[in-house]
């Protein structure tokens, strides 16, 4: 008997809380199947954020670390600076990252801190139930936003990975989805390098994935995935940002 | 050469992102709920599984194993 | 002899931390400690450390929070209003249960305020400034000597409980220029950091560092565990100076740099007849209840003169302590102002010859 596909080791056997249809556990696969084939679970340290994936750290098979709201990138810092050694990645929401942790995302970016940053956007606050995110598009419904994100109130939604893609330190982002096998094997490519990049000791690396939330956008997992590429990739175009990290191995 | 798909049923959600990517079409709802209080999916044709994995890879809860003899 | 040699405070404090064995430092610049962060930066890569200049205060703290997880020595410093940025992080710290440094270099409040010393984050540091049910052992150096010495064993401690330490300064302290002597402190015997988030190595569990409790009694139990460990700290950690407290009829309650001010007082006073006597706290949290309670009782002790750089914040401290026994009077220039030892005579005589 041989296997054909089972589940990464990168993982642990905790059931994800995560709703039906949301992407999180389809990126949390990616990342522990790379982390697995890149024999880098043993010298891994995850940051985990606040948001829906705050448990994160109960699911990759690696240590983990609980930030605080934003601050991930502050963390990594903190680890990967005393370890250079480790694999440090962070994990972050788009309130997380683009709203309340602006400054630590930009500034670890800056810094060039030798970390991967892999950013769920999913153009909403998914843990408190639907707020707008600045990643919200406009029009979009949000609780907070119950008209639809209006620019003239809230301002145009932020495209984190062309912002970050201005600084030096940061040497790959890329904007990838994972709605269809295709795409997904794509993301899972820009995973790979991403955490490549950072081993070569290049620089920040930096992976938005846009991500369903089918339960806040009101919508069936199917339904809320043709949402995102209509709606979500129009606005945030898929594809390599910017890439100065040459090759790696 | 047979390949055998293994659904942990009690950790599907009924999302039905497999259901959707299956090439061969041959993903369905189960009419009977699992534990969470879902209706999980299951295959309905296993012999006409071509091995794709689609269904495995898409999972977000890791549900699916494929393996062949 | 042992060598004498003439620092200044916030760079005494930095070489100090290095000495203990301190390995990296995050930080941003604010006056008055910015000689701190300007020391780390030359010295630290010399001893083999990390110095990161943050973006804030509050990712200096994060950086912190980070190594300290990891199993780094690890410590941040800043003055007042950096301090109120870092709340957010000592209260992870906290309910993380990391241990960490953080040292205040106290300036004039509230909002920007002012740039001298002061010692208005009393409260700030004893009550814990961030969110939910928290302690951070706090020490308060009055001299040099004392400050480089608590340095080494701020991580000590800190290590010992997995809780952030204070050490409390006032802008005199990290400003002036005093001699020390480098003494090798003997270091506690300490736990080895099993639980440090630096990469399984080998380890068949994976390590994960969290304040998060999401059910209400586990978060309970948690609350409860830590508060093991604040009892284990009263107990253990307390530590205050007496002066001339035999006989006094005043007893002057002072730290950090009033205490000395107080000091000069009590000589003073004392040289014209007045038996009067110094208590003065080290460690602000846990603080030195029963000993003053205890001093309360005695017949000779008329009364207590609390002396702060502040509007009156360990004042409630010592009332507690005091419990009503004695009356507590308070003597304190703020916003940046020092007291003088003759005002602080004069408060002192006034009581005295109330108590007559």
């Amino acid at each position: 008997m041989t296997v054909i596909y089972q589940k990464t080791k990168g993982l642990q056997d905790t059931p994800l809380h995560y709703c039906p249809g949301c992407g999180h556990g389809i990126v949390h696969k990616l990342i522990g199947e790379v982390l697995e084939e890149l024999g880098l679970l043993d010298t891994t340290v995850g940051i985990c954020p606040v948001g829906c994936a705050v448990f994160a750290g109960s699911y990759f098979s690696c240590d983990c670390i609980e930030a605080a709201h934003g601050r991930a990138p502050a963390v990594a810092t903190g680890v990967k600076r005393t370890h250079p050694d480790q694999c440090v990645f962070t994990y972050q929401g788009d309130g997380d990252l683009a709203s309340i942790g602006t400054a630590e995302i930009v500034h670890a970016a800056m810094r060039g801190e030798k970390i991967t940053t892999i950013f769920i956007n999913n153009a909403i606050y998914g843990m408190t139930g639907g707020q707008m995110a600045p990643t919200t598009l406009v029009g979009q419904r949000a609780t907070t936003a119950p008209l639809g994100r209006d620019p003239a109130q809230a301002g145009w939604p932020i495209r984190m990975a062309e912002m970050l893609s201005t600084l030096e330190g940061l040497v790959y982002a890329e904007r990838v989805c994972v709605v269809d096998i295709p795409r997904l094997n794509k993301a899972k490519k820009a995973i790979k390098r991403a955490f490549e990049l950072q081993m070569a000791g290049k620089g920040f690396t930096f992976v938005e994935v846009l991500s369903p939330c089918p339960t806040n956008w009101g919508m069936e997992p199917l339904e809320a995935n043709q949402w995102l590429m209509e709606h979500m990739a129009a606005y945030y175009p898929l594809g390599v940002v910017k890439d100065t990290g040459g090759v790696t191995g | 050469m047979a390949i055998h798909l293994h659904f942990d049923r009690d950790l599907c959600k009924g999302c039905q992102l497999c259901i959707s990517l299956c090439p061969k079409h041959i993903l369905a709802l189960d009419s009977a709920p699992n534990t969470k209080g879902y209706r999980p999916a299951c295959c309905t044709d296993e012999a006409a599984c071509i091995g794709c994995a689609s269904c495995a890879k898409i999972c977000p809860d890791s549900v699916i194993t494929i393996t062949k003899d | 002899m042992q060598k004498r040699e003439i620092w200044k405070g916030s760079e005494a404090i930095a070489e100090a931390a290095i000495r203990a064995g301190c390995r990296c430092f995050f930080g941003y610049p604010i006056t008055p400690q910015n000689e701190i962060p300007e020391y780390m930066s030359r010295m630290l890569p010399q001893a083999g450390g990390v110095f990161v200049q943050a973006e804030s205060e509050l990712a200096a703290i994060n950086m912190v929070y980070g190594a300290a997880a990891s199993g780094v020595r690890a410590m941040t410093s800043s003055s007042s209003p950096g301090i109120s940025l870092k709340q957010e992080g000592i209260s992870y710290l906290v309910g993380a249960q990391l241990p960490a440094v953080i040292v205040n270099v106290m300036r004039g409040g509230p909002g920007l305020g002012s740039i001298q010393p002061s010692q208005g984050d009393y409260y700030q540091a004893t009550r814990g400034g961030g969110n939910g049910d928290y302690r951070t052992v706090t020490l308060a150096p009055a001299t040099l000597q004392e400050a480089v010495d608590l340095m080494q064993d701020a991580f000590d401690i800190a290590d010992t409980y997995r809780n952030p330490v204070m050490v409390l300064a006032d802008g005199l302290i990290g400003q002036m220029m005093e001699p020390i002597v480098w003494q090798d402190r003997p270091g506690r015997s300490l736990p080895p950091k099993t639980w440090a988030a630096e990469g399984r190595r080998g380890r068949t569990h994976n390590n994960f560092v969290t304040s998060l409790y999401i059910g209400a009694e586990e978060c309970e139990e948690h609350n409860l565990e830590l508060n093991r460990k604040y009892a284990a700290m009263e107990a253990n950690e307390c530590r205050w100076e007496e002066l001339m407290t035999e006989d006094a009829q005043l007893i002057l309650v002072a730290f950090g740099t009033p205490a000395r001010v107080a000091e000069t007082a009590m000589r003073n006073l004392r040289q014209e007849g007045w038996n009067v006597g110094l208590l003065r706290p080290i460690t602000l949290w846990p603080f030195p209840t029963a000993r003053i309670r205890e001093l309360a009782g005695k017949s000779h002790v008329k009364a207590f003169l609390d002396v702060e750089m502040n509007l009156g914040q360990m004042l409630d401290d010592v009332n507690l302590a005091v419990n009503g026994q004695r009356p507590v009077h308070f003597y304190g220039r703020c916003g940046g102002a020092v007291p003088h030892v003759s005002e602080v005579e004069q408060a002192a005589q006034k009581v005295l010859e109330e108590v007559q």
